[in-house]
């Protein structure tokens, strides 16, 4: 039985997978499956000041090996989160990290300083989310707008912070050294890739909000490609996502630079994924000798 | 744990009409009772996302799931032969609520026919109203008559039974009833929600929409709904699918 214990910016999580933000909800669903202490932690479907109810339906499409979304991030606000859901989650042995995601600077500030208050783990700056007007990957497509809000959001922050990073960008590896630059403690990628898909009887995109964003296996590749380049351009830790459907996905992520993992879109077609890929996990560490999952880490021996 | 996911014995998985099949899954008594108007999320190898399937009928041992092939996922579903293991996530969601000693209208349309018949086998002897594009379309009435229903036909085009929509039905029979359980397209719930709200009858519809986890953890499968007098979002697979008629924002 191998450690399969990992360390991010100083968190401990039992196991390298986390449930990925938006998935997931807060986890009273899934934990009808199976108690929460079976994963390494949960990110938090992202939060924002105040309540947001979304777009409108409907907002997914599948897609060749993927599914394409546009929830828009309807969420109860930060206030309800605290209040209602997280003393809960707090009880179920896993740990949590709060996605935050605003219209302005100002909003991903306040919601920080709130959450500093309180027993989150851990947050999650989501600057990479695709389907809302304003806020979201507005901020993060450029290195400086990347190091500003970074940089504000750490004076703002007193738990250790985790920059998600979308792919939908010229030069990922710069904007992450941005992001460690002004005082990300860890790097969460990739975010969905932005994705149409229309309907050739109707003309009609499927999705209402016309585009929307993919994941899925059909990712996996681009995702693995993209932490490799990170990781070689930061120092920080970089919880690796974006299609991990397998235990050798997770074992591939690990290699190519991550030091955790999230999982999304495997859990709509089997929602016992994580126990799996974790039992293969295991397996894989122990018929090749290796004692601790984090030392795949960044082990890739590129050309 | 309130959910599981079970492997399913393929018993049968027939054609019953123009693209409409019949999977009947080996489902042993004593397994988590189904609720009429619940569903199945049915996994299709090779797909991202389970396929969300009204229960036809739960009785004797045997889910039995009516659907019609829309797509690549119902397509390979098609293609299930018996024999098989199918992989199903059920009982999900919340389905009709039927009271004893109140009279019933079920009013289905084209494939949201099928939820009608577990459901009128908890009624006593419900009028059911089932409406079709054209008679390769007519699925379930002898069904319905076995489950004690009075079943009342009609086609948009008067292939099969009268010439009509349901809607030209209830209207005709609404005085029998207490009250009203539909599933069917959006424009026939939205038309029926209108005839009952005339007439000061209870509604209850059973609504689609795409979806992925089934267990209102993603919040895909979004509809809106007035509740104390504001306006908020629910899901179609946690909230309903069977919502109440006069708390439903169409088009919202």
């Amino acid at each position: 039985m191998a450690d399969l214990s990992v360390k991010v910016a100083g968190v401990s999580f039992a196991n390298p997978l986390i449930a990925a933000s938006g998935t997931f909800g807060f986890g009273r669903e899934f934990n009808e499956f199976y108690p929460l202490s079976t994963l390494g932690g949960i990110s938090c479907k992202g939060i924002t000041l105040r309540r947001r109810d979304g777009n409108p339906p409907p907002r997914i499409a599948e897609t060749p090996s993927g599914i394409l979304n546009a929830v828009g991030l309807q969420n109860p606000g930060v206030d309800v989160f605290i209040n209602e859901d997280l003393p809960w989650l707090k009880q179920q042995n896993t740990t949590i990290i709060a996605n935050i995601a605003g219209n302005t600077i100002e909003e991903y500030c306040q919601m920080a300083e709130k959450l500093s208050e309180t027993d989150v783990d851990m947050i999650e700056l989501n600057i990479s989310c695709p389907n809302v007007k304003s806020g979201g990957v507005q901020f993060g497509t450029s290195c400086e707008s990347v190091g500003q809000i970074t940089r504000e959001v750490r004076a703002h922050c007193q738990k250790p912070l985790v920059v998600k990073l979308s792919p939908n960008v010229t030069d990922i590896a710069s904007i992450a050294q941005s992001a460690e630059a002004n005082g990300a403690d860890a790097i969460s990628m990739i975010n969905t890739l932005t994705g149409m898909k229309i309907d050739i009887r109707t003309r009609r995109p499927i999705i209402r909000n016309n585009t929307g964003g993919l994941s899925g296996a059909a990712v996996f590749p681009v995702a693995v490609r993209m932490v490799w380049q990170v990781s070689k351009a930061v120092s920080i830790p970089i919880i690796g996502m974006g299609g991990i459907t397998t235990w050798e996905d997770a074992v591939e992520m690990l290699i190519a630079g991550a030091t955790a993992l999230q999982i999304g879109t495997v859990l709509f077609s089997d929602p016992y994924a994580p126990i799996k890929i974790n039992e293969g996990l295991n397996r894989f560490l122990d018929e090749n000798g290796i004692q601790s999952v984090t030392e795949l880490t960044g082990t890739v021996k590129p050309w | 744990m309130k959910y599981d996911i079970r492997q399913l014995k393929l018993l049968s998985n027939d054609q019953i009409a123009d693209g409409i099949f019949d999977m009947r899954l080996d489902y042993p008594e004593g397994e988590i009772p189904v609720q009429c108007g619940q569903f199945a999320h049915v996994y299709v190898p090779g797909k991202s996302l389970r396929r969300p399937i009204s229960v036809c009928d739960a009785r004797d041992g045997v889910l039995r799931l009516v659907y019609q092939i829309k797509g690549e996922g119902t397509k390979i579903m098609s293609q299930m032969q018996p024999g098989c293991m199918v992989d199903v996530l059920a009982p999900l969601g919340n389905g009709f609520s039927v009271q004893p000693g109140k009279r019933y209208a079920l009013i289905g349309g084209g494939i949201g026919v099928p939820p009608m018949l577990y459901t009128a086998a908890q009624c006593d002897h419900p009028l059911v109203i089932t409406g079709f594009r054209n008679e390769k379309l007519v699925i379930l009435q002898d069904d319905f008559r076995t489950a004690g229903a009075e079943v009342v036909l009609a086609t948009d085009d008067g292939t099969a039974g009268q010439k009509g929509f349901v809607t030209d039905v209830l209207r005709e029979r609404i005085a029998e009833v207490d009250e009203v359980c539909a599933c069917g397209p959006t424009p026939m719930l939205r038309a029926i929600a209108q005839v009952c709200r005339e007439f000061g009858k209870p509604c209850q519809i059973s609504l689609e929409e795409r979806m992925a986890c089934g267990i209102g953890a993603c919040l895909v499968c979004a509809v809106k709904v007035r509740k104390d007098g504001e306006e908020i979002m629910q899901h179609v697979c946690k909230n309903g699918p069977v919502f109440n008629a006069e708390e439903v924002v169409f088009g919202g």
